[in-house]
């Protein structure tokens, strides 16, 4: 058979090293010249509990996951019951025969074919029972015509740490689940993925492309309080804060993390915080102190499905509404919303630089889907990106300066930012109305120009915003609306469209949530004939807040709020018949 | 610089014979007499009447929000370690709302002073009972008595493993003057627990209600500071005496210290440029 693409899927109980089987094999594709898109389902445990881990090949960017399944590495009886349905006509499912049936009448009915493998006896017999994933890496990459060249490369890689005796049992057992294969496979399913050019590509989450976006952007304080699924921004980048020598800090909570770098990013540093939405909840009504005493602060809400505990380890875009009106009162703040693992590094160079300029908390807006998934982009590039500190005074800039005021009145709203540690330059920040001094104020005028000022920032970056993203046939009458994570599967499945059926269509991903460019959506739903929203909610958050700026109601929505991702046959059958 | 050097032109708001007053001078002292400098001091306040001096001290500012001063203050000073920083919070404000942020400040140990205006009352929301407020006391939250026991800041700060635990009174502004000055000089997080009568609110714990039971453990040459054991008996003791002064000190490393990347220059001092990630990258490929 031949084939150019895969979908593979391992599933087994949590502490099966379902994961790193298959982020390896991931690495081993990608250097064999392949995109990877790679989605993880767990329950919110450590033992126990069904994981699965997909694996999309594909020689061109894959961006999503579809519901089939080509290979089924099934390592219990579970992921035979529960994943069969998955797998597409003439698929496979790999099994341990140990620990798992599957009857010729089971297989027949779903039109697969089966393969019983001595999973647990072959890493048995290279070392240990606990390395039938890296055999049934092995048994994978002979199925697919695969050599171990660059597999025995990557384990060596994985394991590197562990020490030599388990490098070695684990090439063993590789090479044991490979040899097996080739020896006894008699069955249908043989085929063989061509090598390809290698590519400057790297295998990266969203998480870690947005730490690494934001350490480009001169990140130098990052605090944070673990919670799935932004725990990995943390992970990363403690492990490298020595390295690049920043602060990283795990601190008590969401209120200590937010006022920590709040307090650092007071005194100059450039300091960011993660967290999902519950530790966000916590950290609102220090939003608004960053907000009212204009201080740059980049907060990133890496979003799973609420409200409150909800499904922790799932996928969801529920806190877009959140994320406009958290916190009391009024004041400006920037809302940002990646698409996938590129968007992430980009973003967070950039919203470091806005909260500077600006002088206002940036907010990044994330999901599990892209910030767990880890998916090839091409090398990131760092020579694009230059730290921008607006209007942060230098002494010698401070020294003309007299009566330094720190939140005087200026046309653009951007008010001079002295440090403290400067010369001239103390004043007060403060979470009361204050005056241009810094000091209470709660005189009626000074209220209205405070509150004015702060805004005016908002209009001066209305005016040097990027456009939503148009992707497709810019002219064409059909639009479909998307933000954040649904960016991949939406433009994958356009790319499996017909020509007839892509010109028909284009797509405006909304990557800058607000400010929100109300004029630029206005004009291209106005001009639209169908308007398609898609979302991964149930209440179409965008389409609300577009309907609450432009006045334009998007009825045709596609809402998929049960913890999963939108899988490519999904939006296939819509857009083909868009 | 003088006491009067750190002094805004923005008019005190508090009652007059308030004890935020001579908090407020004999901490300006300590400033003057350190030989600080305004520009080089960071004061973060919280929100209550002893918050609102955040007004009225000129230094820079950061004026929380209730209960967060010490995060802020540790982060600040993470960040910039030439900086003097000090957390100035109320009972409500430290010990209500904020209460955990203590806990974990002590075992970090950042080089802080944290003071806390103990008045026994939340005197700005008009004179509930704060988390300081003998068991017993009435106020318009607890118009029966207050139910609870009155946290103990002392043992509770010796407790969580503090480096420096003291008890001023600002009936005693020239004590209070060198307690603050220690504290300062302190490395690492030093607790400032001041009993400041609030005179409109708490008609009990009065100036005089104090003058008739301090005692003063810094004059007191059988009192070793270093004692933990002693520092613990010392923080129950409470009723028709109670001690004031250092109650306990040790010389543990900051958290600043055990970080190898904060080693030398402050960290906002060192240029803040595009970082290449070329190295960083290999992980992935
Ligand atoms: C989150 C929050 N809750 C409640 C308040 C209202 N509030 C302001 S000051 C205060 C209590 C002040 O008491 P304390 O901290 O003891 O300071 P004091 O006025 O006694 O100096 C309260 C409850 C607030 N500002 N913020
Ligand atoms: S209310 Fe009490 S604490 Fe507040 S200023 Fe007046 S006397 Fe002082
Ligand atoms: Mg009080």
């Amino acid at each position: 058979m031949t084939r150019n693409n895969l979908s593979w899927k391992i599933g087994g109980e949590a502490g099966f090293g379902i994961k790193s089987a298959g982020v390896m094999l991931g690495k081993i594709f990608m250097r064999s010249g392949y995109e990877i898109f790679d989605y993880t389902e767990y329950p919110s445990l450590i033992r126990g509990g069904h994981n699965t881990f997909q694996l999309m090949v594909d020689p061109n960017k894959a961006n999503s996951v579809s519901q089939s399944v080509d290979i089924l590495v099934a390592l219990n009886q579970e992921s035979i019951d529960g994943y069969l349905v998955e797998l597409s006509h003439s698929g496979l499912v790999l099994y341990d025969q140990a620990k798992a049936k599957l009857s010729a009448r089971q297989a027949a009915k779903y039109k697969i074919e089966g393969l019983a493998l001595p999973l647990s006896d072959l890493a048995k017999d290279s070392g240990g029972g606990l390395m039938r994933n890296v055999v049934a890496l092995g048994a994978t990459l002979a199925l697919v015509g695969q050599n171990l060249s660059i597999a025995n490369g990557v384990i060596k890689e994985n394991f590197k740490r562990k020490g030599s005796t388990v490098v070695n049992n684990n090439l063993k057992a590789l090479k044991s689940g490979f040899d097996y294969i080739k020896k006894n496979y008699q069955g249908n399913f043989f085929c063989q993925l061509p090598k390809l050019p290698a590519k400057d590509n790297i295998l990266i989450s969203a998480n870690e492309s947005l730490a690494l976006g934001a350490l480009v952007g001169g990140l130098n304080f990052y605090v944070a309080y673990p919670m799935t699924p932004s725990s990995s921004i943390l992970h990363y980048l403690a492990s490298v804060a020595e390295k690049t020598g920043i602060v990283v800090k795990h601190a008590e909570d969401e209120i200590a993390v937010i006022n920590m770098a709040l307090g650092a990013a007071h005194v100059g540093a450039r300091a960011m915080v993660a967290t999902s939405g519950g530790g966000f909840s916590l950290m609102t009504e220090s939003l608004g102190l960053a907000g009212i005493t204009e201080t740059p602060i980049v907060m990133v809400n890496v979003q799973r499905p609420g409200p409150a505990t909800g499904l922790p380890t799932w996928t969801e875009q529920g806190d877009l509404q959140f994320m406009l009106r958290a916190a009391q009162g009024e004041f400006p703040r920037i809302i940002l919303a990646p698409g996938d693992a590129q968007e992430s590094f980009d973003l967070a160079a950039q919203a470091l630089n806005l909260a500077e300029i600006y002088q206002t908390p940036v907010i990044i807006l994330s999901d599990k889907l892209i910030a767990e998934g880890s998916t090839t982009v091409q090398k990131f590039k760092s020579n694009t990106i230059r730290v921008n500190r607006g209007k942060l005074l230098t002494q010698t800039q401070l020294n003309k300066i007299k009566n330094y005021n720190r939140y005087q009145i200026t046309g653009d709203g951007i008010s001079p930012r002295a440090l403290p540690g400067m010369r001239g330059g103390v004043y007060i920040a403060n979470s009361d109305e204050h005056n241009p001094l810094g000091f209470s104020d709660e005189g009626g005028d000074n209220r209205h120009q405070q509150v004015d000022k702060r805004w005016a920032k908002l209009e001066t970056l209305a005016k040097k915003l990027p456009p939503p993203i148009i992707y497709g046939n810019p002219k064409a009458k059909n639009t479909v609306v998307i933000w954040g994570s649904t960016k991949g599967v939406v433009l994958d499945v356009y790319h499996q469209l017909s020509q007839k059926q892509q010109r028909k269509i284009k797509i405006m991903q909304v990557q800058y949530i607000w400010p929100l460019a109300d004029k630029f959506i206005t004009e291209v739903l106005n001009k639209s004939r169908k308007v398609l929203l898609i979302e991964n909610n149930s209440n179409a958050s965008l389409g609300q807040l577009i309907a609450q700026e432009t006045g334009f109601k998007i009825k045709n929505k596609l809402l998929k709020y049960d913890g999963r991702p939108f899988f490519r046959e999904e939006i296939f059958s819509i857009l083909d018949k868009f | 610089m003088t006491e009067q050097d750190f002094i805004t032109q923005q008019k005190p708001t508090w009652c007059p014979g308030c004890g935020n007053h001579a908090m407020w001078i004999a901490l300006r002292q300590a400033l003057a007499e350190l030989n600080l400098k305004s520009e080089n001091i960071l004061m973060v306040f919280g929100i209550g009447c002893s918050g609102n001096g955040a007004n009225f001290f000129k230094t820079n500012v950061w004026h929380s929000l209730h209960g967060r001063t010490v995060p802020t203050a540790v982060g600040a000073k993470l960040a910039n370690k030439n900086l003097t920083v000090l957390a100035i919070a109320g009972d409500g404000d430290g010990y209500g709302e904020g209460m955990g942020h203590l806990v974990h400040a002590i075992r970090g140990n950042a080089n802080v002073t944290y003071i806390v205006h103990d008045n026994k009352v939340y005197g700005l929301t008009t004179g509930q009972a704060a988390p300081t407020a003998e068991q017993g006391y009435r106020s318009k939250s607890t118009p029966a008595g207050i139910i609870e026991e009155a946290t103990n800041p002392i043992a509770l700060a010796l407790a969580a493993g503090g480096s420096f635990v003291a008890r001023g009174f600002a009936g005693q502004a020239k004590h209070l003057k060198e307690l603050f000055k220690a504290a300062i000089l302190h490395r690492g997080f030093s607790l400032v627990d001041v009993f400041q009568p609030c005179i409109t609110f708490n008609k009990i714990n009065t100036f005089k209600w104090y003058f008739d039971r301090l005692y003063n453990l810094d004059q007191d040459k059988n009192y070793n500071q270093q004692n933990l054991r002693q520092a613990f008996q010392q923080s129950t003791v409470w009723g028709k005496k109670i001690p004031y002064g250092i109650f306990y000190q040790n010389k543990r490393t900051t958290y600043g210290d055990n970080l190898p990347q904060l080693q030398g220059q402050a960290l906002v001092k060192r240029p803040l440029k595009t970082r290449n990630i070329k190295q960083l990258l290999t992980e992935f490929s």
